[in-house]
């Protein structure tokens, strides 16, 4: 008897989840870098909430990107290491559905726990609670679609010992349109004009990286254990 | 054409970057026996097994199952196999019993009573809820051998098994061979030392 797609899925998803609860300091790591990184621009900016208000979702959108980036390294890295991935590359599933596990689990302990936290930050850089709807949307969608492309990135550079930059190099151009749309949808909404379109484009580009991406990571995967 | 019941490796060659590593290996390997491969270090033998397992492309030849080139029926080929590679490939910060239940869980469906008893089997039942790392490298590999029976597979394919096991795990380990191949298994492993395994056996040398 075999296992079908969905409950290996769900088993993956459910390993990674507690691979990193077993780390918590990996999970903290970009957390507590976003918190920084955001807290700092009023200090060296102004402390005055209507200049900060004006750049606030800029702060936002580029504190949460290079959160992100951070943890994406580690996403086949440590498998690839131990050797694990091998054998999850000979457990019959399609590498598909392996990548589409480990993404989304890494996107749950990172971008997901990014868009939590983000209120808190969007309170001390005084971007008011009306536009809350607007930029955690924008921010689940772009950083679920930073994951994806990211997915393809730490594929490609798990075979290097130090892969973290090129890493970069390889993701943030990809990204610009999402930090663009992003940011833009949330300036929108404080300038209170409607954000939809930005979101809807958003929502495309998450809808269209999540399609491609894992095949594009599955064909990096089988170079890299080659 | 070969119809033939077992696997089947057919004038396989492969190179490492600039190093000419497998020049034309064939062998045959039906059920109920065991192939013994040998050879210095550097020649090519973790290559083998990378390509029968399907991890590597050969850059000539081809590797058949059941008659079946494996590129054709991969993950039905993948559920037939068990591959230890000569890292345990264990997550450290999962217990022996969570390694195995997500690993072979990808395989087929298992209860965790199951796996207790071939960890049981492989004499690391007391450390089953331990994480991996505080493990000794010898429990280690008799974690990735209670993996490799859990899996229920047809065909072994064994990277030095016998590192870091005491005499007790090594004839443990040639029992658990003698007793795959008796039932009707086909194993392939790579081990520097006579295998103590009794039962129908080759041996395939690779030259440097």
């Amino acid at each position: 008897m075999s296992v079908g797609a969905g409950s290996a899925l769900l088993l993956l998803i459910r390993r990674d989840l507690r691979l990193s609860f077993r780390r918590p300091e990996q999970l903290l790591q970009p957390l507590v870098f976003f918190l920084i990184v955001t807290t700092l621009f009023p200090l060296g900016l102004s402390l005055d909430l209507a200049t900060l208000r004006e750049v606030a979702p800029g702060v936002l959108w580029v504190g949460a990107l290079l959160a992100s980036l951070l943890s994406l390294d580690a996403l086949f890295r440590s498998d690839a290491e131990d050797g694990t991935l091998e054998q999850l590359a000979l457990s019959g599933q399609e590498l598909t559905v392996i990548v589409i596990a480990k993404t989304v689990a890494h996107w749950l302990v990172s971008g997901a726990a990014l868009v939590l936290v983000s209120p808190l930050i969007a309170i001390a850089l005084g971007i008011p609670s009306t536009v809350f709807g607007t930029m955690l949307t924008s921010l689940a969608l772009g950083t679920l679609t930073l994951s994806w492309l990211g997915s393809i990135g730490a594929g490609l550079t798990v075979g290097l010992k130090r892969g973290n930059v090129l890493l970069s190099l390889i993701v943030l151009p990809l990204a610009m349109p999402l930090l663009i749309f992003g940011a833009g949808a949330t300036d929108r909404a404080l300038a209170e004009v409607s954000s939809t379109g930005a979101l809807y484009l958003l929502a495309s580009l998450c809808v269209f990286t999540c399609t491609l991406a894992p095949f594009a990571a599955a064909a990096a995967l089988r170079i890299a254990l080659d | 054409m070969d119809n033939g019941d077992g696997l089947a490796v057919e004038g396989v060659h492969a190179w490492r970057g600039e190093r000419h590593v497998l020049k034309g290996v064939s062998c045959r390997v039906r059920p109920g026996e065991l192939l013994h491969v040998l050879g210095p270090n550097g020649t090519g033998k973790t290559t083998l097994l990378r390509v029968i397992c399907g991890l590597l492309r050969p850059d000539q030849g081809e590797v058949r199952w059941r008659g079946e080139p494996i590129g054709r029926i991969r993950s039905e080929y993948q559920r037939a196999l068990a591959y230890a590679s000569h890292e345990p490939a264990l997550k450290g910060d999962l217990t022996p019993l969570e390694n195995l239940t997500y690993l072979v869980g990808l395989k087929r469906p298992v209860r965790t009573p199951e796996l207790r008893a071939y960890l049981e089997r492989t004499g690391v039942a007391h450390c089953a809820d331990l994480p991996v790392r505080v493990l000794s490298a010898g429990q280690r590999r008799r974690v990735a051998m209670a993996r490799v029976l859990a899996q229920e597979a047809l065909l072994w394919l064994l990277d030095e098994p016998y590192t870091n096991l005491d005499a007790a795990g090594s004839a443990l380990l040639s029992a658990l061979l003698e007793e795959h191949i008796g039932g009707g298994g086909i194993a392939l492993v790579v081990a520097h030392h006579e295998i103590g395994a009794s039962g129908a056996r080759g041996r395939l040398e690779l030259a440097a």
